[in-house]
């Protein structure tokens, strides 16, 4: 019989668990520092038992869905408009390239000062980080897509509207999706540091209950927050990004 | 929309003088040069020559994707200025949608042809697909097809929405030798039953002698007419038919004379 594909991970995980385990129990370094998996184990289960994982999580999360599709819905429109007319590559496109290569992080001191430490700053944080890459990636993937489709679809017809929701669009689709999956990573990340080092007062997030965490010396605190950060992440792609990438892979044939 | 009755038999596409050049890194490419030649409605034009005297350009010119840059092309006493569903291409490449099945494809031209319900759209193409010999492949994407396959999607894809005038770009080159004589003789009864233009180019003399009324001859460096032959044959016409051949055999020398002239003899 085959051994299921998961098997492997999940023993090799749980071997790694068991020695961490066995270590700081053995005294060998001190578990102020590095705490023990049950004592993470325990911090998880009284945080979930309060509450206030969960409600910091759903902080978090609605901030980065709401920024990123604000992002998304703003990028997408001003990237095609790049990619239909020179004079806006050459003004929005360049001004966006430049913009995509400054760290997303640096948005969060103009954010504080523009809006103060709420809720509009933080949001402003991740749609900076999402747009800019969002408008390269569509005026990119518009651009590349083979005119021989276009010839195709207008001598059956096709013009103006129906050209870029029946032609362009599905033809960029993979670009662009691309775009938006490194958008997401853009403001995600910029998310966290706003949420770490400035206390935001309207809402009380992931960031916020790491920060905490050094601030009260857990370290069992600081290490589950994380886990949930990288679970977060890992979600996103396994459940939105991954799928439609290997949708889309699938049915062009570009599977490997 | 003006009402074009069948009846009218002037010439439907006219080119007066037409020239085209490319600016390529090359420099400029004279790619077809004084081009005249009348198409009449119901005709089916068939363009040979070698390789790069300018077939597809004259395609794209009539289709309205390339512009002239002198002389004219007129379709019905109008300048073609653009593309239109009056005139359907078949690419020298398949140009299939990836992202649709080979249903939709075929669809695509149907939908955006006015004045059909859904249920005829879906008719009609199935009834393409099913004479290209692909009705088991409608939910089968360009990349799960073969070659040959895909032309013939593409072959369904341009006849589905029945235009006016069709161009056709080597469309049977890539199809193995049952499936085009099938089709050559669905082709010609397509053709007859819903009086056609069709411009058509190959590289195939026996194909262009099966198919067309009149046969261009064009030459390269730049891309000219060198000769018009008229096809009598009564239709339809079977691609073993030995008179076929013989005029095949004739239009293969005059071919083969043309190339060997040297390019200063050239009228
Ligand atoms: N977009 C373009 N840019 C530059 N040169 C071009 C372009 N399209 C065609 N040409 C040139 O024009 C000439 C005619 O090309 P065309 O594609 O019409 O040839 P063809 O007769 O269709 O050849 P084939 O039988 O190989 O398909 C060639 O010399 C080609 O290099
Ligand atoms: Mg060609």
């Amino acid at each position: 019989m085959k051994t299921p594909r998961a098997l492997v991970p999940v023993v090799i995980g749980l071997l790694i668990l068991g020695g961490w385990e066995w270590f700081v129990r053995s005294g060998r370094v001190d578990d102020v520092l590095v705490p023990a998996p049950t004592q993470i184990g325990e911090w998880f289960w009284s945080a979930l038992r309060d509450g206030s994982l969960a409600s910091a999580t759903w902080v978090t999360m609605r901030r980065l869905m709401l920024g990123f599709v604000i992002g998304a819905a703003i990028g997408i429109p001003v990237g095609a408009l790049c990619a239909r007319s020179s004079l806006a590559r050459d003004t929005i496109g360049v001004l966006s390239l430049g913009l995509q290569t400054l760290p997303s992080v640096c948005w969060v001191p103009v954010a504080i000062i523009a809006f103060g430490q709420n809720e509009a700053a933080v949001l402003f944080v991740v749609v900076m980080g999402t747009v800019w890459a969002v408008v390269i990636a569509v005026q990119e993937s518009v651009l590349s897509v083979q005119p021989l489709y276009l010839r195709a679809a207008m001598t059956m017809g096709s013009r103006g509207w129906h050209l870029w929701v029946h032609v362009i669009f599905p033809a960029a689709l993979p670009g662009i999706i691309s775009g938006l999956k490194q958008g997401w990573a853009f403001a995600w990340r910029s998310l966290m540091a706003a949420e770490i080092f400035v206390v935001i007062l309207s809402g009380f997030g992931l960031g916020s209950l790491l920060h905490a965490g050094r601030e009260l010396l857990r370290m069992d605190q600081v290490v589950g927050v994380m886990l949930v950060v990288v679970g977060v992440g890992l979600l996103a792609d396994l459940i939105f990004f991954s799928p439609i990438e290997r949708w889309l892979r699938r049915s062009r044939g570009l599977e490997r | 929309m003006p009402a074009h009755p069948s009846s009218e038999s002037h010439s439907q596409l006219t080119l007066s003088n037409v020239t085209k050049r490319f600016h390529g890194r090359a420099g400029l490419v004279t790619a077809v040069e004084d081009i005249n030649l009348q198409v009449k409605e119901g005709e089916f034009l068939v363009l040979v020559g070698p390789s790069g005297c300018g077939k597809s350009t004259l395609l794209s010119l009539l289709a309205g994707l390339e512009q002239v840059d002198e002389g004219s092309i007129k379709l019905d006493g109008a300048d073609v200025v653009e593309p239109g569903r009056d005139r359907l291409v078949m690419f020298q490449q398949d140009a299939l949608f990836p992202w649709l099945d080979a249903l939709e494809n075929v669809l695509f031209g149907l939908r955006l042809k006015p004045g059909l319900t859904d249920a005829e759209r879906s008719e009609a193409a199935r009834y393409y697909l099913d004479l290209v010999g692909l009705a088991d492949k409608e939910r089968a994407h360009p990349h799960e097809l073969s070659g040959g396959m895909r032309q013939r999607v593409a072959l369904a894809r341009s006849l589905a929405p029945n235009p006016r005038v069709l161009l056709m770009d080597e469309p049977f080159s890539a199809l193995d030798a049952l499936t085009r004589d099938q089709l050559y003789g669905d082709i010609q009864k397509i053709f007859t039953q819903r009086k056609k233009t069709i411009v058509l180019v190959t590289h195939n003399i026996r194909e262009a002698v099966c198919l067309g009324d009149r046969v261009v001859l064009l030459s390269p460096n730049p891309g000219r007419i060198r000769q018009v032959f008229n096809i009598d044959l009564p239709r339809p016409r079977r691609i073993n038919d030995p008179a076929l051949a013989t005029l095949a055999a004739d239009i293969t020398t005059a071919l083969s004379a043309h190339l060997a002239e040297p390019k200063e003899g050239l009228v």
